[in-house]
């Protein structure tokens, strides 16, 4: 407190905040929602099986694209290019690091775990607990300008989600394949509201009037970005609904409720 | 209904200060300037505060009331309870002068250290010519009442006071960020946006947007652009060899 509102020339309060609303709340909810998270998808990334619904055509997410011979028969829709990996290497390796990457640098879930996980800051007008702050001036914060291309790489791991979508309809109607297409449509949601990908669209341009179609473009996704957060939640849970209602039905605990089979 | 209220107010100088409390009558309609107001005229006529236009436009009055950074015109009184303690600080990332008056003049410094307005050489003033929708974007940020609550609240100077030479804040990185959309400036913001003014510290927790009484989106609407040009710039290999090939 030496260094912020302690400094001697500003007033003299001894209290790091004087904020009388619950400040400690959105934090504290932020950090339940990431670790339930990330314990979920930890256990199921290695988990291993009940990833994959033969019948009807569900592949979960966490496990897509799969692209080892490891692979359950009829999963991997896009061959089987590797060998067989050994059991602890989680068979969605290829795209898990950058859909992790995507979120780790993505400047809602910054904002989200800086504030929540770092405390830096708790809460606005609620003085840090670090003594000394660089922001992402240096190593390692400066990596989070990489940002982008962890967006690309999303963007084709989206376009592999659909496919994988669209082949769960070719074996009929089911609510598995309705969960699929909502999840699918949520992550382009999530993904194109990206704050790079609204800068890529037509943010960097100086002249919009020189570029009708992006400057369309960047409206648009202007229009998602400011839903961005909505998104970034609303996309954890629906994966985990996702993997955990095809992991229901793959391993037998429940059957999928058939509209058209 | 006329009701009697709990104040403390700040009150003291650089050298020494502390919370004094009021009981103070508070009418329908009221905002917390009313109800300081009434303070100077009843119980502590030296009581020193900052205001001007009590309409929330000429930015004077930021002050902080219960812990969170607001312009005293603009906080309804009607926004407490009756029973509650409503509490008033000065700023507390600015250095204080007297109760609830601070010296903002670290404002003024970093504005100076923006280069001004750049239009191309051969260009006179009467001949700017531009579109709406190129100045647009950066009109938002025009708003702007320079009431310097996004620079009491930023984290990096209100709880670092050695950040505060090297970082503008966000008031100023979005004034960068206004010429540097602008579609006459020439002159080049990016690469000083991260290296002079210390874009590199905020760390996007929007805490300005949260206070600016403006409304302004000054993070996601200046603060991520102008990190994602500097991402361009400084640290996108691609972007880099794109501009180098094609002299864009
Ligand atoms: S978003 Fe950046 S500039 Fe705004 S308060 Fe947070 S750290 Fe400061
Ligand atoms: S940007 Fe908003 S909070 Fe900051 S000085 Fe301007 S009006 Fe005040
Ligand atoms: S008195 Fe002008 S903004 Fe409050």
């Amino acid at each position: 407190m030496k260094s912020g509102v302690g400094a001697p020339t500003r007033a003299r309060i001894p209290d790091k905040t004087l904020r009388t609303d619950r400040w400690w709340l959105p934090p504290l909810l932020t950090n339940l929602g990431l670790a339930a998270f990330v314990v979920y998808a930890t256990i199921r990334s290695f988990w291993g099986s009940a990833y994959w619904v033969p019948e009807h055509g569900y592949l979960t997410p966490f496990y897509s694209p799969c692209l080892s011979e490891s692979c359950l028969p009829g999963s991997s829709h896009f061959g089987t290019p590797l060998p067989e990996l050994p059991g602890w290497i989680p068979l969605g390796f290829l795209a898990l690091p950058f859909l992790l990457g995507f979120r780790l640098t993505c400047y809602y879930y910054r904002k989200a775990y800086y504030r929540s996980v770092w405390q830096s800051p708790t809460a606005c007008a609620v003085a840090e607990p670090h003594d000394r702050y660089t922001g992402e001036t240096r190593f390692p914060l400066i990596i989070q300008n990489a940002h982008r291309y962890f967006f690309y790489v999303a963007f084709l791991i989206s376009i592999i989600n659909t496919y994988d979508a669209i082949l769960a309809l070719t074996h009929g109607l089911g609510l598995g394949g309705i969960i699929l297409l909502v999840n699918v449509t949520l992550l382009w949601a999530y993904t194109l509201s990206c704050h790079s990908c609204r800068h890529i669209a037509g943010g960097r341009l100086k002249h919009f009037s020189k570029h009708p179609v992006r400057y369309r473009l960047w409206t648009l996704i202007s229009k998602l970005n400011v839903r961005h957060m909505q998104l970034a939640w609303t996309t954890l849970a629906t994966l985990v609904i996702t993997d955990l209602y095809v992991m229901l039905v793959a391993s037998g605990v429940i059957s999928d409720l058939r509209i058209i089979s | 209904m006329a009701y009697t209220a709990k104040f403390k107010v700040w009150r003291g100088d650089a050298e020494s200060g502390g919370l004094h409390d009021f009981d103070v009558e508070v009418n329908e309609g009221e905002v917390v300037l009313d109800i300081i107001h009434r303070l100077q005229a009843t119980q502590a006529p030296d009581l020193a505060v900052r205001w001007n236009c009590k309409a929330g436009k000429c930015g004077s009055c930021s002050a902080e009331i219960n812990g969170r950074p607001r312009l005293l015109c603009m906080t309804r009184m009607s926004t407490f309870t009756e029973d509650e303690v409503v509490t008033v600080t000065p700023m507390r990332t600015f250095p204080v002068i007297r109760d609830l008056v601070t010296d903002v003049s670290f404002n003024y410094t970093k504005a100076r250290e923006i280069p001004s307005f750049t239009p191309p050489k051969d260009l006179q003033p009467g001949e700017y010519r531009m579109q709406q929708v190129d100045v647009e974007r950066s009109q938002e940020f025009r708003k702007c009442i320079e009431c310097f609550l996004c620079q009491n609240t930023c984290h990096v100077v209100r709880d670092h006071e050695e950040n505060k030479e090297a970082f503008a804040g966000p008031r100023y990185l979005m004034r960068i960020a206004e010429l540097e959309m602008h579609p006459l400036d020439t002159a080049d913001r990016v690469r000083p946006a991260q290296d002079e003014h210390g874009l590199g510290f905020c760390n996007i927790t929007k805490c300005c947007t949260e206070v600016c009484p403006e409304h302004i989106k000054i993070t996601d609407n200046a603060l991520i652009p102008m990190k994602e040009r500097v991402a361009d710039r400084k640290y996108d290999p691609i972007v880099w060899l794109g501009n180098k090939l094609f002299r864009r």
